[in-house]
């Protein structure tokens, strides 16, 4: 096994690099206003010319925000409604209720930060409608929204003496049109291939071998379940002659799922699912699209400064991190649970299975594809799952928690991973500034009082809503009712859905029953401010970097492009991550863990 | 405000057609004319009818039949409208008591094996629709199955090995058994 993981790891960080730095090559002439030629070049000049927008001129950063913010809440208004009205809208084969007002408020909320964090079942909850229109459609604008965040930043390090950081209108079409929509396109098409199912159908009887005997609780007319004197809820027992599959147009949502970091499924076991994610070559591609973006960016970065050292400085910084990460993830897996091994089960690995932890996985991903995958979602802000996170051993679950609770600057999410982790090189600059006694600077821009109190606003917003959230959470009655798994892994499991939508990644461990007034309420309040209580101090950086002077390198300035300032960077981010969460991961998944270990 | 009411609602507007309508349906397209049985769902056929998905599990506990992961779905296992895992922690009593579940239930079935059981066949799979288990689970169910249709076990261990799949293109993904199309080979040759 561990030569399949070495090479697993090998070939998809040799991939990722071959597709990212040509892409990050190509970003860097989409973030200039340089019109583009052909049929796109001609969309995009019409829909400025109907829209309005001076595709010239340049926006302050506070300008750029409130158009931000406010294209965003437009998202949230849409899609709150469309799920509200979608019995009474097209598209709706299953005739799929309305869904209710508060999942309708953490869906709507979720899916415009780029959390995509589920609290409903897609296939039972959600028509083709809501799905096509309002959900693809957010996967793509919250994408969108990232690398225009991204863009602005680098344009602040990259421009002098300037005033404005862009346009987000032109950022926001230029990235939709000539980066999102052709990658998912492409991506579909090969996911259509493999076995991922796009149309419009009802959901389709099939004809079972076997017939299947099963119990449910008795239902009264209002769907309310039935009980008899003394209280017992009433049972009935049916038997059914033929399965139900689940259809729809999935393929051209999975394709910006992964691209756009966003990870919300189609269906409920999201990425798991075999229409979702029919083989390992799909898996494996699923995977790359998750760090495509976000790798490029760092080359996009590079590009746009002047100097590609430094966008591969950053990249370095993100795989070393991720590395480290992924192995112990795929060990922790590989291991199984110690507690199946006196029951006469055979979790070694051999040519003939993958063994370890299987429970919550899948057969044709075994345990490299899935803890490699849980890796990758984790530390992209994706959240789009292939194994259910709740069932891993309690190191493996810990890995996927702490990479989100690092911020997703591993790679992150489609521009906020690049911004995020070049907030931290501004922290890892001031460090080293206050250890050697000169003003700090970064890429040439000198990094003073202002830059550093935005900085750690962004540092500390996310760490506020997750700690002060979860300490909400297991106090309440209506907190605690959502814990599926006893002891501490139920804990591990509201430290989990904080963190998930604090930091706008989606993933969860899935007991936690979230679907409830107080989890939809407290979750979509941690992913609004967990994503522009960030983004708008990141505005205001590249604001005021942009107006400053860039100044010559010296021989008193630290270098930010060699081995010292990655260790610096990385320092950095770890430290960060294990200062915040250590005391909150002890109560968790290392007394889990010493639990485990201790009783078998 | 029209400089910025403007592009909000046109931007808004325009590129939720594009993202929303244009492109689903231009993938829809594509995926028709070219990959007609993939997007409609890899259905199986049998007798000009439906049996099932080439991609989805079916419950199976019949012992003349090969049996595939546990599913956790609700109300019944394998249910392909409303895909679930266990989400059973590690440490969960529960999960060992499913497993335990489980094994007495292969062991009723086939009292005299005595091979280790292959850690797949007794746990749930993520989406609780997976439609494989491992060539070690198929194997280990053999010498039930071939006792239960009066079969040959050498012929029947063949006809396994013919039906596992090998990683795809040779690197990606694990060796695994499609449980639904191995159990129709052999109502065919039955």
């Amino acid at each position: 096994m561990t030569g399949q993981a070495g090479f697993s790891l090998l070939l998809f960080l040799g991939v990722l690099a071959a597709l990212g730095y040509p892409l990050g090559i190509y970003m860097a002439r989409i973030a200039q206003t340089a019109p583009i030629g052909g049929l796109l070049g001609k969309l995009e000049r019409a829909i400025y010319r109907v829209a309005g927008v001076d595709p010239a001129h340049d926006m302050p950063w506070a300008r750029y925000a409130v158009s931000v913010l406010l294209f965003n809440a437009l998202g949230v208004v849409v899609v709150y409604l469309v799920q509200r009205l979608q019995l009474w809208l097209p598209l709706n084969p299953q005739g799929m209720a309305n869904v209710a007002a508060d999942s309708a408020f953490n869906t709507a909320v979720s899916f415009v930060t780029n959390t995509n964090w589920q609290g409903y079942a897609g296939e039972s909850t959600l028509s083709y409608f809501t799905q096509m229109l309002a959900l693809t459609g957010q996967n793509f604008f919250s994408a969108a929204t990232g690398i225009a965040v991204a863009f602005a930043l680098i344009r602040g390090f990259a421009r002098r003496s300037a005033q404005g950081i862009g346009n987000f209108w032109v950022d926001l079409t230029r990235s939709t049109l000539y980066i999102l929509v052709p990658l998912s396109l492409v991506l579909a098409v090969i996911f259509m291939g493999q076995g991922v199912i796009q149309n419009f159908q009802g959901y389709k009887q099939v004809q079972a071998l076997e017939s299947v005997t099963y119990t449910q609780p008795k239902l009264d007319v209002a769907g309310e379940p039935l009980k008899d004197t003394q209280g017992n809820t009433l049972t009935e027992t049916l038997t059914a002659q033929t399965q139900t599959l689940a259809m729809g147009p999935v393929a051209s949502q999975e394709a910006i799922k992964m691209l756009g970091t966003n990870g919300g499924g189609f269906f409920n076991a999201n990425s798991a699912h075999p229409f979702e994610n029919p083989t390992p070559l799909t898996n494996f591609l699923q995977m790359i699209a998750m760090f495509l973006i976000p790798a490029a960016l760092c080359f996009t970065f590079g590009r746009m400064v002047g100097d590609s050292r430094q966008g591969w400085a950053v990249f370095s910084a993100m795989t070393a991190i991720f590395v480290v990460m992924a192995v112990v993830a795929m060990w922790a897996e590989g291991q199984g649970n110690p507690l199946l091994t006196p029951l006469g089960v055979d979790q070694g690995h051999s040519a003939l299975q993958a063994g370890g932890n299987m429970e919550g996985k899948e057969t044709r991903f075994g345990i490299v594809g899935s803890a490699l995958f849980a890796t990758i979602t984790t530390a992209a802000s994706c959240g789009a799952v292939n194994a259910m996170h709740d069932s891993f051993t309690p190191l493996g679950g810990m890995v996927p928690m702490w990479l989100i609770q690092l911020g997703e600057v591993v790679f992150g999410g489609v521009g906020s991973g690049l911004y995020g982790m070049l907030i931290f090189a501004i922290m890892a600059v001031f460090v080293a500034g206050l250890m050697i006694g000169r003003t700090p600077e970064y890429i040439g821009k000198k990094i003073q009082s202002f830059e550093m109190k935005m900085t750690s606003i962004v540092i500390l917003v996310t760490p506020f809503l997750v700690l002060v959230g979860t300490a909400i959470a297991v106090m309440l009655e209506a907190g605690r009712l959502g814990i599926f798994n006893p002891g501490a892994h139920g804990f591990s499991e509201v430290l989990y859905a904080l963190s998930s939508a604090s930091n706008n990644n989606g993933s969860a461990f899935a007991g936690l029953s979230a679907n409830t007034p107080f989890y939809n309420t407290l979750l979509a309040i941690a992913m609004w401010f967990g994503r522009f209580a960030f983004i708008v101090p990141v505005l205001a950086i590249a604001g005021s970097l942009a107006k400053k002077k860039r100044i010559e390198a010296t021989a008193g300035t630290l270098p930010t492009h060699g081995a010292l300032f990655v260790a610096l960077l990385v320092g950095t981010v770890v430290l960060v991550g294990a200062l915040t969460y250590v005391p909150a991961l002890a109560l968790g998944p290392v007394i889990e863990h010493l639990q485990l270990h201790a009783i078998h | 405000m029209n400089t910025l009411l403007r592009p909000l609602l046109v931007l808004f507007t325009l590129l939720t057609l594009l993202t929303g309508v244009i492109y689903p349906l231009a993938v829809t397209g594509i995926g028709r004319v070219a990959f007609a049985n993939q997007v409609s769902g890899s259905l199986v056929m049998r007798d000009g009818k439906a049996v099932g998905s080439a991609l989805i599990s079916q419950s199976f506990q019949e012992p003349k039949y090969f049996w595939g992961r546990l599913s956790a779905t609700s109300p019944m296992p394998n249910n392909a409208a409303a895909s679930s895992g266990s989400n059973l922690g590690p440490t969960n009593p529960a999960l060992i008591d499913a497993v335990r579940g489980h094994i007495d239930a292969l062991k009723k079935a086939d009292p005299g094996n005595a091979l280790p059981i292959p850690v797949d066949l007794v746990t749930a799979s993520g989406s609780g629709l997976d439609p494989h288990v491992s060539p070690a689970a198929a194997l280990y169910q053999v010498a039930r199955v071939a006792r239960e249709r009066h079969w040959d076990p050498v012929k029947l261990r063949e006809l396994v090995l013919d039906h596992v799949e090998g990683p795809q293109w040779w690197i990606f993904g694990e060796p695994r058994v499609n449980v639904l199309l191995l159990n129709l080979a052999l109502d065919r040759a039955q």
